[in-house]
């Protein structure tokens, strides 16, 4: 610990994750003032219009796909899973930042996350929000979706046990509740803040009805406290198993580039990877468009590309191994898939691309200058994002269009509708998010006031105690 | 307008007091339609008299009816019960449903009957077996007692059926462009015999199809008797004029040469696509594959013939050739002298060596080779090659002793003219000199498939004169008609057909004329004088003519019954010996062979065009190309290489003064310098289905060259066409997907296929096996015999048309979303893009022991059976779409749209009974045809006993011409499929999955001459022969 503290009086130390010089009432009124007090914001006006407008072109979208079929895609006889599926893993994935930062970061006591956790959760939620409606929308027959379901019926039939598809319902449906539920319980001590604050009557009553009577009592507390972190200790397992799950639909099949023992990590990694990916996409125009700079500092964008930068890493090892495996199994089908059809076959430029956004681009952030440089995060984020979907591609559409026998190989393109699906998502999930930002406090407020009294206390136990710092270098 | 006394003598026929009695009871019906009779029409008084009668003698036949207010129902009651009588046939009436008063004993709901009926494609005929449901005909079969089927049929007469039930059929008469009715047509038509008996005939000509109808062609010579001056032609696009001016010239008269490949050790074809074109074809084919079957019980002592082929553009019978020489069209002549030449032939000139350049050890092989099989061997030339060809293959067979063995001769089995592309030149002349004023046109369509140089079409538009046409479509040439009468398609309707030996058919009327269609029988006999004979009774009576008069009932009831009629004249065709062929009537023209040659070929599918409108022909893919919905022209790819050609790219193919554009098709296997063109797509008048499909090749088709010829430019376009082809990737990526070997290699290892199988790791599997009990008694299975199939696509449409299969359109299948439960791939070996090898295989589903369709299926819509079967829910398809994806054969397809919610009305009655019609968003795939496996285990269960290891047929094994798919109960040892199991051929595709298919193949095997010369021997020449 003296040697790390020598280190740290040689060269500047990492940013702080609160910026000094906060006090509970001024974390309470910046926050709760985006939501109550700010005037309108021609910038949000235009974000929404341009969420809710790709909403509307989902809605056509998906009328069209009800009225008239699946055929409306580019799906066809090889490549029987397209964009849907593509875009239901990119998704699923892109929620797993969300939980990862609440949960696992929570109970490693991360104070980082503290700041970004609420809208990573609200990311979470919606990106699954998203991802729920591509399987069914993608069923031939979407109303019938609920024989998926083990439930008592006529028919005297359950779900077919052996089936990932079933496992998956399970694995997003259980997501799906478990985020809804930590969020919303995490949000209980800020909507009291809300309403408490709030000056109009709609909003007293709405805010009011939403924290279910909090009063911030010590019991309530103390409840709040066991319950939220029972919660964190329910959603840890999920963020490892939710895309194991998902992995499973592919690498249960026998299809070459599904057929892979690796995909559960390796789907998992990636997911974190681009979610966290998402975060940064969000949370540096945010922190821009509402000067938030004081609560989402460098420290955390820094922290949030080292790790870009480990699960970067590790779907490049993913990549690596699939060559490896390719080769050394000797198995015709795989070889050719991974050695000639993926990087010099059809799809070759998604392969190519995706290598550099999700391998390449990543390797920036072993240079602090990289990490702190928020604009070349902020693209590079974009850029995984990219890759991230592009990998889900090639793993669906290069695998299927190219497996056992040539006589069925066939290219697959998307459709106007293919793309119009993909985009309304994106359209409900900005409309989500901006719905979000204008109505629900970003950033925790109760945590960041536990953070300003936790900064305030050891900053004034480490005057006294210095070798007693608990936490090292991660605080 | 007096008829003639014949009219009088004929008493009326039935359907004539049906529509009087009907007309007479609703005098309203009546008015509103002018009440169209003949007899009215010649308004000579005995009209009404006839009318009148024809009612009280329906009454009569109901006694003590006199009830007034009973009277109509029971009138028409009559007239329907007069009509089950006779012809078992016609409209019934639309306002009433009368329902059994007595059930017939025979229809059973839900029970098929069969009835024996023969197909007809330019004129050869094959006998059929139509399943028909409650009325309904729904699906053909072989006819087994049929010489022409052996119990097998072909694409096109699988598709027949479809044909049958197209809304776009013609369904009225049209008078000048109006419609009409057959009463005044009747009237017309007794005019015109009045008119044409007072001038013999002059200016009056008949052209029909190939006619090999003993009935119509009698009738059509009695014609002929009464009109001398009137002439008959006959025309038909895919013309075997060549075949039987080759005789001629040989031989001195037109003779059909028959071959027996039965016989034949050693094949060769030159330019002969005999597997899928020409007479008995299905006959040839299932011959031929007999001698390649070699024995399971002795690897060692297996012998097979060997198939030479020299050809310009690929075909299914290049395909199967143990040696393939791409030669152009105009060059194949110069092979057959060679052969000739070196097979020392009387008479024999010398073939121009340039021509032959780099094949003389491929040619002194294949001499030698003949000459060690004298008698046993059999050359055997195409339809497309000029006459002196085939009498030059007279005289090699001839010097080979062939003739008499291996091919015999016997007259031609079509009547009317021999040279029939001679026969319509000179209609062509006599109607642009004015010497027609009426020209009969009873089912052909010459507007749209004559030559272009005759220019028919504006000929009957400029000429005045009187055109009549009898089609099944108001297509083209009923555009331009005076009088247009829609044809009754074969399966509605009474007639007799001949097979390519000489057996007739009866065709039998499997349900009432859909669209009141007529056939050409009933016009020719108006003609006759015997006005509105039914066809019925013109067949009966020519047959009972010929036939001993004291058994002709019950000889005409075995023939309905048997579908073969026997033929007092059968010894008039049985094959005779002619004498020595002579060749001193051949003569060459050396001509310098120019640069690009057009070679023309019927449509595998569309054949001349008249299936232009049939949406399962026109989705089937043809095998070599996989194309659908349209044609190409073919180039080879050293030609497109040379001129920049991709697929898909537009060129402007200009022959002479005639300019088409088409589509480059690129085809491994076209001999370099000729570009292939397929007849029978660019209808403009084909229906909904084939209008604009594809381009008209014959707008470049010349009488004079109807088959191939020199001068043609190739000029590149930046247009493009996006071909449907149903196969995009084409060699098997090393993978052991067809296995094959040479005879000699199985021989020494019989078991050359089952590498993999031998494997240490084959069949080790951490599975369990399946958790399904297992039935004692069934295992179906199913066995491929890759050896015997020569892709001819006929399971595919035998298995569209038994399982409701939707037909999906042009643009589906360029996303690859065609839905063939059954697909014949089709691969090509070895490097050599200019002479590939090529191989079929057939790929239904292989209902898997260890289905990974299954276990991934959400909602258990597909299962396995206790015997077996992988078995797929509609009902409880939800559309994940898992199993499709899983599927290592791609065997699974998918409803992506509502393919069967617009199905017409008159498209419905198609459908099979026994087989749910899917709706959207399901998943289908073949079933092993599971409703045939338990219609027999329902009989075999009211019998007491179990189903016969080989009592189920599929369709695709009951279709196939080679009987290459068997099919039965792997638990049964002595079923066909177990035995074919025992093969050392016999391997599983993809077994190292460790899926257990039960659909299982047996290696193909080549027959190479062990005395070729190695491929290296001509390596400087682009264009090699295959070896093995």
């Amino acid at each position: 610990m003296a040697e790390l503290k020598h280190k740290e009086d040689r060269r500047p130390g990492p940013p702080p994750v609160l910026a000094p010089g906060h006090t509970f009432g001024s974390v309470t009124s910046k926050i709760s003032s985006l939501v109550l007090t700010d005037p309108y914001d021609w910038r949000w006006a235009i974000g929404m219009g341009i969420g809710s407008s790709l909403l509307l072109l989902f809605a056509v979208a998906v009328v069209q796909l009800l009225l008239r079929g699946i055929g409306i895609w580019g799906v066809n006889v090889p490549v029987m899973w397209g964009l849907a599926i593509i875009n239901f893993v990119w998704w699923i994935g892109i929620g797993h930042a969300g939980t990862l930062i609440s949960a696992i970061l929570l109970l490693l006591k991360q104070e980082w996350r503290t700041s970004i956790n609420r809208f990573a959760e609200a990311m979470t939620l919606f990106a699954v929000a998203c991802a729920g409606v591509f399987p069914l929308l993608h069923m031939g027959r979407p109303w019938k979706f609920y024989w998926l379901l083990p439930y008592p019926n006529t028919m005297a039939l359950l779900p077919q046990w052996r089936s990932p598809l079933v496992w998956d319902v399970f694995a997003v449906s259980t997501y799906a509740s478990v985020s809804v539920m930590f969020w919303y319980v995490g949000l209980i001590p800020d909507l009291a803040t809300l309403r408490d604050r709030a000056i109009s009557r709609p909003a007293q009553l709405i805010y009011g009805s939403l924290a279910l009577g909090w009063r911030g009592s010590a019991r309530h507390w103390a409840r709040y406290k066991s319950a939220y972190m029972l919660l964190a200790a329910l959603a840890t397992p999920l963020v490892v198993s939710v895309h194991t799950v998902v992995s499973f639909d592919f690498a249960a099949s026998v299809i070459p580039g599904w057929h892979t023992t690796i995909f559960p990590p390796y789907f998992v990694a990636g997911a974190i990877f681009s979610g966290f990916a998402m975060v940064v996409t969000l949370c540096v125009p945010l922190r821009a468009a509402y000067g938030l700079h004081d609560f989402i500092t460098d420290r955390h964008l820094d922290n949030m590309a080292k790790i870009l930068l480990v699960t970067g890493s590790i779907v490049g090892y993913g990549y690596a191994m699939e060559f490896f495996i390719a080769w050394y199994s000797a198995n015709p089908y795989e070889g050719f898939l991974f050695l000639e059809a993926r990087p010099f076959g059809w799809y070759a430029n998604a392969y190519r691309t995706m290598i550099f956004c999700n391998v390449l681009i990543p390797q920036l952030f072993w240079f602090p200058a990289c990490r702190r440089n928020v604009m070349l995060l902020w693209i590079c984020s974009l850029i995984v994002n990219v890759g991230m979907w592009l990998e889900r591609y090639v793993i669906v559409i290069t695998s299927t269009s190219q497996d056992f026998l040539p006589s069925s190989w066939a290219m697959y393109y998307p459709t106007f509708w293919d793309w119009a699906t993909f985009l309304g998502t994106i359209g409900l999930f900005l409309f989500l998010m901006f719905l979000f930002i204008r109505f629900l406090p970003v950033i925790a407020i109760a945590e960041m006031r536990e953070l300003v009294h936790e900064t305030d206390h050891h900053a004034a136990r480490e005057r006294g105690l210095p070798a007693g710092e608990p936490h090292g270098e991660a605080r | 307008m007096k008829p003639s006394r014949d009219d009088h003598e004929t008493p009326p026929t039935l359907p004539e007091p049906t529509r009087a009695a009907r007309a007479a009871s609703t005098p309203e019906f009546a008015a509103a339609r002018q009440w169209r009779s003949l007899s009215e029409l010649a308004d000579d008084g005995s009209f009404l008299e006839e009318v009148s009668q024809a009612v009280s003698g329906v009454r009569g036949a109901i006694h003590g009816l006199d009830d007034a207010s009973r009277r109509k129902f029971m009138t028409v009651m009559g007239a329907s019960f007069a009509l089950a009588g006779v012809a078992g046939c016609s409209v019934q009436p639309a306002e009433l449903i009368i329902p059994y008063v007595e059930q017939p004993e025979d229809i059973v709901p839900g029970k098929a009957m069969f009835f024996a009926t023969a197909a007809v494609v330019g004129g050869d005929g094959v006998g059929l077996l139509v399943e028909s449901h409650m009325g309904r005909p729904t699906k053909i079969e072989g006819n087994p007692t049929h010489p022409a089927s052996l119990g097998a049929t072909d694409a096109l007469a699988q598709a027949e059926m479809l044909t049958l039930y197209d809304p776009d059929r013609s369904q009225i008469v049209i008078h000048e462009g109006r419609a009409d009715t057959w009463e005044r047509f009747l009237a017309f038509a007794v005019d015109l015999r009045a008119r044409k008996l007072a001038n013999k005939g002059k200016g009056f000509r008949i052209l029909t199809q190939t006619v090999t109808s003993p009935a119509l062609a009698d009738q059509l010579n009695r014609l002929l008797e009464t009109m001398p001056e009137a002439k008959w032609h006959s025309y038909e696009p895919v013309t075997r004029d060549a075949a039987r001016r080759g005789a001629e010239l040989a031989f001195g008269e037109p003779l059909e040469p028959v071959p027996h490949f039965d016989k034949a050790d050693v094949v060769v074809s030159l330019d002969a696509d005999f597997l899928s074109w020409g007479p008995g074809r299905i006959h040839h084919a299932r011959a031929f594959a007999d001698r390649r079957s070699p024995d399971v019980e002795s690897a060692a002592e297996t012998t097979m013939n060997r198939l030479y082929v020299i050809e310009p553009t690929p075909t299914i019978t290049g395909a199967m050739a143990d040696h393939r020489l791409p030669l152009a069209a105009r060059d194949v002549s110069q092979a057959a002298r060679a052969l000739a030449k070196a097979l020392e032939v009387e008479g024999a000139t010398d073939a121009d060596a340039n021509r032959l350049a780099g094949h003389e050890a491929w040619f002194s092989t294949l001499a030698a080779d003949l000459k060690a099989h004298r008698g046993k061997s059999l050359v055997i030339v195409g339809e497309g090659q000029p006459a002196e060809v085939h009498a030059l293959a007279h005289a090699i067979n001839a010097a080979l002793g062939n003739i008499g063995e291996t091919i015999t001769l016997a007259p031609p089995i079509a009547a009317g003219p021999t040279d029939q592309l001679g026969s319509l030149v000179e209609l062509a002349r006599d109607i642009e000199a004015g010497e027609v004023d009426a020209l009969l046109v009873l089912g052909a369509n010459p507007v749209y498939d004559s030559p272009v140089d005759l220019n028919l079409a504006e000929a009957l538009n400029r000429e005045r004169m009187t055109l009549v046409h009898l089609g099944l479509y108001d297509d083209e040439t009923a555009a331009l008609a005076n009088w247009h009468v829609p044809e009754a398609h074969f399966l509605e309707a009474w007639g007799d057909v001949r097979a390519f030996d000489g057996t007739v058919a009866i065709q039998q009327p499997l349900i009432a004329p859909l669209y009141d269609g007529r056939t050409a029988g009933e016009i020719v006999a108006t003609l006759l004088g015997q006005v509105g004979l039914p066809s019925r009774e013109i067949v009966r009576e020519y047959w009972s003519g010929r036939l001993p008069a004291e058994t002709f009932e019950k000889t005409w009831n075995q023939a309905l019954r048997d579908g073969v009629i026997p033929d007092p004249a059968a010894d008039e065709a049985a094959p005779k010996s002619f004498g020595e062929p002579k060749l001193d009537q051949v003569t060459w023209s050396d001509a310098p062979a120019e640069e690009l040659e057009i070679v023309f070929r019927p449509d595998p599918t569309l054949w001349d065009g008249r299936y232009a409108n049939n949406g399962w022909l026109q989705e089937l893919p043809k095998t070599i190309t996989t194309l659908t919905w349209g044609n190409a022209a073919l180039v080879s790819p050293a030609l497109a290489a040379r001129l920049g050609l991709k697929n898909d790219q537009v060129i402007e193919l200009s022959y002479r003064d005639a300019v088409v554009e088409a589509p480059v098709w690129i085809t491994p296997g076209q001999a370099e310098n000729s570009v292939t063109v397929h007849l029978g797509h660019g209808r403009t008048r084909a229906g909904r289905v084939g209008d604009g499909v594809g381009f008209n090749a014959y707008a470049l088709r010349r009488s004079d060259a109807p088959w191939f010829d020199d001068g043609l430019t190739v000029s590149p376009t930046n247009g493009r066409v996006r071909l449907a082809v149903t196969q995009h990737h084409h060699d098997m990526a090393e993978r052991a997907l067809v296995r094959s070997g040479t005879l000699e290699q199985y021989r020494e290892t019989p078991d050359f296929a089952q590498e993999e199988e031998r494997s240490p790791h084959y069949n080790m599997s951490l599975h369990p096996d399946p958790p399904v009990p297992q039935s004692e008694d069934y295992a179906w299975g199913m066995a491929i015999d890759l050896n015997r199939c020569i892709g001819c696509n006929a399971c595919t449409i035998a298995c569209q048309a038994e399982n409701n299969i939707p037909v999906v359109g042009k643009d589906e299948v360029l996303n690859s979303r065609e839905m063939h439960w059954i697909r014949v791939d089709r691969y090509y070996e070895g490097g050599d893009q200019a002479n590939p090898g090529t191989v079929f295989q057939p790929v239904p589903c292989m209902h898997c022991e260890k289905a990974p369709c299954e276990l991934v299926c959400p909602v258990e819509a597909t299962l396995h059976s206790d015997e077996g079967l992988n078995e797929m829910i509609y009902n409880r398809c939800v559309g994940t779409r898992y199993c499709g994806n899983n599927c290592p054969y791609k065997v699974r397809r998918f409803n992506w749209l509502p393919y069967t919610s617009d199905t017409p009305p008159s498209l419905k009655p198609l459908n099979n009974p026994d087989v749910t019609v899917r709706s959207r968003g399901v998943m289908e795939k073949c079933t092993y045809c599971v409703q045939r496996i338990n219609e027999a285990r329902i009989e075999a269960k009211m019998a007491g006993r179990k189903v016969g290891g080989d009592e189920v047929v599929t369709a695709c094994q009951g279709v196939c011409p080679t009987r290459a798919i068997v099919f039965g109960n792997l638990l049964d040892p002595e079923s066909a499929v177990s035995k074919a199991r025992q093969s050392p051929r016999h391997y599983a595709l993809l077994a190292s999955l460790g899926t257990r298919p039960r659909t299982t193949y047996m290696a193909r095997l080549n027959n190479p001459n062990p005395d070729a010369p190695p491929a290296e021997a001509s390596a400087e020449n682009t264009v090699e022969p295959r070896h093995g």
